[in-house]
């Protein structure tokens, strides 16, 4: 086994993190998350599916503050995974790889999406 | 003749143009065109999710009941969980490094996401149909 000190890569944790770095594997984790989030989605419709009487109960747990919140969670990552998606079919398509209208359209995917939930909860609870 | 196969692949390799993945673009295209068809059928169902979430049991019956809103709800469920499917196998393949625990995790995944897609599009026609 050579035993030569040769000089490694410097792993992620030593660069300043620039935000295009971010959105890249907020995509990834918000991907991954809305996975869970379709158990929940399955979850209301098999509810929906089998009646009022359980129906109602899974209104309750996914009405109760912790649930609201969850549901939050995924809204906020159902619109960020959204708009960066919208960014890589751009992308796919040859357009914004330069590296200030990169960094714009990701500051763009992480406001727009948090914008975007929070109306999505005030149109649904203005709506009732 | 004298020069054509300067290196030692033949030519079928390029005629079929699969690369070393043996399956193309096809991965990639897929989970575009399934990007691409969630975007009107997401943002439908996400408004009408808002709006039935604050309503009793009966206005979601009544609401799958309605042919056109029963058939966004089933493309949109084919379009999550297939594209669910391509991306969590990208991320298995980027993570997973032993050849073993990679297939098995690639079946679980797969699996997974078709029983989990298949109940919630059995429900949807469950209350389509009201049976």
């Amino acid at each position: 086994m050579a035993n030569v000190e040769r000089p490694l890569s410097p792993h992620l944790q030593v660069y300043r993190w620039p935000v295009t770095m971010a959105s890249s594997i907020l995509h990834r984790v918000t991907g991954v998350g809305l996975g869970l989030g379709t158990l929940v989605l399955t979850w209301w419709l098999v509810a929906a599916a089998a009646g009022p009487e359980y129906y109602a109960y899974v209104q309750m747990v996914l009405g109760s503050w912790l649930g609201r919140l969850i549901l939050f969670g995924f809204t906020w990552a159902l619109f960020y995974h959204l708009l960066n998606g919208i960014r890589h079919l751009a992308w796919d398509a040859g357009y914004g790889y330069s590296i200030p209208v990169a960094n714009r359209s990701a500051w763009l995917a992480i406001v727009g999406s948090v914008v975007l939930a929070v109306l999505a909860w005030i149109v649904a609870y203005a709506w009732k | 003749m004298s020069n054509a196969n300067k290196h030692m692949r033949s030519p079928l390799k390029s005629v079929r143009g699969l690369g070393s993945a043996k399956d193309g673009v096809q991965h990639w295209w897929i989970q575009r065109v399934t990007a691409v068809a969630m975007i009107p059928l997401v943002l439908i169902m996400l408004v009408c999710l808002l709006k039935l979430a604050t309503g009793d049991h009966a206005v979601v019956v009544a609401a799958f009941r309605h042919p056109v809103f029963a058939i966004i709800a089933l493309l949109a469920i084919l379009a999550v969980f297939w594209h669910l499917k391509l991306g969590l196998q990208v991320v298995i393949e980027d993570y997973v490094h032993s050849e073993g625990l990679k297939m098995a995790s690639l079946l679980g995944v797969t699996f997974a996401v078709f029983v989990v897609g298949g109940i919630a599009a059995l429900s949807v026609l469950k209350l389509f149909l009201g049976v």
